[in-house]
């Protein structure tokens, strides 16, 4: 499949996310004016997009990996997970507070982060690899945002804008991969010292690093190589959380530890 | 009102014993409550004892808040484990057995000490556990389409009729249980994936929450009993040729093939 969009359109559509980043006002989705926009045309505007804000000085640190799971799969329609690029900017550490202005329509995730060692290329990625590249895994949390109104997204739409990110928060643990299975590894997520959730690292694909291989081996045609001090956001261990001002949400990892963030009240 | 629970048991026991599902009791009785439904689970266990079965052990049921609520109900359900039900690692299920039988996964327990009394917390449970193993529960409901409320259900003996544990047990003092991951899967396919404080925030807290409810009956758990602390993760119907895995951090793997 290759995009449909013209150049010019993919451009004037990343100027409106530019734009809903800045104002912090949401924008109707692309794909209520062009239903037919799929993927291809979603990593077209993101690529204007991300050239826009890194001219603004954002710094790539990472990628984010969304639609891991099963179920976010079946609702958008698609067969594979979705990515874009985590600025340095957004990156916040354990027992952070969040502004909560920051965002639009925050939603909370926990995750496993895989930080790597070494360069990883594709196409030829396993998660064998994968593995052989990571210098650890943290416990990691992800504040998805939607600039398009009311997280009304179709697959073009949560592409564009960049998978839907809003900012990460890492432990500063980072632990090796020895000894353990990184798709066992047990999470619980509490909001206010209440269990939303369980899950394991499975949840993320299967594998967490069969995430990071299939990043590496998607973005290899387009002649980009994973940097060694990456950070991969591997995807959702549950179903995202609505976050309200004031609220605390903690996730402890088995094997990796717990990592804590606050958002500010209003 | 006193109700027969004698003849509701009867109805229970001959559901099972025919392999023939039930309408709910609530639709007769609807006045069924959880302490006459237990008078009722204490009926069908001892028929199965009278018929030459030997209480083994005990498990949980709905002991996820989520599930509680979808059941109305604002506690967990326990029932009793018969010999009768038990499969050993490795051996297959015989769908045909059951009426509609549903798998899920669980933490199990094998006790070195007798647990009785209302004040056992996890640390006693702890401290009375010889092993932990990877299990799977086998849930039966004797109502058709596992259409029941709780009162329902506890009469059902919570829906007990089988269990399996993984080939490997381990100490479980070294390990926070509430931590450990599981991933479940059918036929190759993961369904859902957990961690152990699903059941009640940690599965020693759930098993120490049954022990306390018993003592409020007369009831306890003896040395070399096992106990199933409750599902991690929603039960999965299964059907001849399926076979369903579970998968534990630190407690290793049990798996159980179905025909």
């Amino acid at each position: 499949m290759s995009a449909i969009i013209t150049d010019q359109q993919a451009r004037d559509f990343a100027q409106g996310l530019y734009d809903a980043r800045r104002t912090g006002v949401p924008i109707a989705a692309f794909t209520d004016t062009m239903p037919d926009l799929g993927m291809e045309d979603g990593y077209a505007i993101q690529e204007h997009l991300v050239r826009m804000l890194v001219a603004d000085g954002e710094v790539i640190c990472g990628y984010k990996l969304g639609l891991t799971s099963t179920a976010m799969q079946t609702l958008l329609g698609v067969d594979q997970p979705d990515f874009g690029p985590v600025f340095a900017s957004t990156v916040f550490r354990d027992g952070a507070e969040l502004p909560v202005d920051r965002f639009i329509a925050p939603r909370m995730e926990a995750e496993i982060g895989v930080i790597l060692a070494e360069d990883l290329t594709g196409p030829h990625c396993t998660p064998a690899d994968a593995l052989q590249a990571t210098r650890g895994l943290v416990a990691s949390l992800e504040i998805v945002d939607s600039r398009i109104r009311d997280w009304k997204i179709k697959l073009a739409d949560t592409v564009a804008d960049l998978a839907s990110n809003g900012a990460i928060a890492l432990s500063s643990t980072v632990v090796p991969v020895d000894g353990f299975d990184p798709r066992l590894i047990g999470m619980i997520f509490t909001r206010n010292g209440e269990v939303i959730a369980t899950g394991a690292g499975a949840a993320a694909m299967g594998d967490p690093l069969a995430t990071v291989a299939w990043l590496a081996n998607t973005l290899a045609p387009m002649g980009v190589v994973l940097p060694a001090g990456s950070v991969i956001m591997t995807g959702a261990l549950h179903a995202m959380v609505p976050v309200q001002p004031g609220d605390v949400f903690r996730a402890d990892f088995d094997r990796l530890g717990p990592i804590t963030i606050r958002m500010a009240s209003e | 009102m006193t109700l027969p629970t004698d003849e509701i048991a009867r109805t229970l026991i001959e559901a099972a014993r025919q392999r023939t599902a039930v309408l709910p009791l609530t639709n007769e009785y609807p006045d069924l409550d959880a302490a006459t439904a237990y008078t009722v689970q204490d009926a069908v266990v001892q028929a199965r004892v009278e018929a030459g079965a030997v209480v083994i052990g005990a498990k949980l049921g709905l002991t996820s808040v989520a599930k509680q609520q979808q059941m109305n109900v604002s506690e967990p359900l326990y029932g009793w484990l018969t010999d009768d039900m038990q499969l050993d690692t490795g051996q297959t299920l015989i769908c045909s057995d059951y009426i509609q039988p549903r798998c899920e996964p669980e933490i199990a327990f094998l006790l070195k000490d007798d647990l009785r009394g209302p004040h056992v917390l996890a640390a006693h449970v702890l401290a009375a556990t010889a092993l932990v193993f990877p299990a799977i529960d086998i849930l039966d409901s004797r109502f058709a389409g596992y259409k029941f409320t709780g009162s329902d259900v506890i009469a059902d003996n919570s829906s007990c009729a089988g269990f399996v544990f993984g080939g490997q047990g381990i100490d479980p003092r070294g390990i926070d249980l509430k931590l450990v991951g599981c991933t479940f899967e059918k036929n190759g396919r993961l369904l859902a994936t957990a961690a152990g404080a699903a059941v009640l925030g940690h599965p020693a807290a759930s098993v120490a929450w049954m022990v306390r409810r018993m003592a409020a009956r007369g009831q306890g758990l003896t040395a070399g009993q096992v106990v199933m602390a409750g599902a991690l993760t929603e039960a999965v119907a299964v059907s001849p040729g399926d076979t369903v895995v579970a998968r534990f951090d630190r407690l290793g793997t049990v798996e159980l093939p179905c025909r």
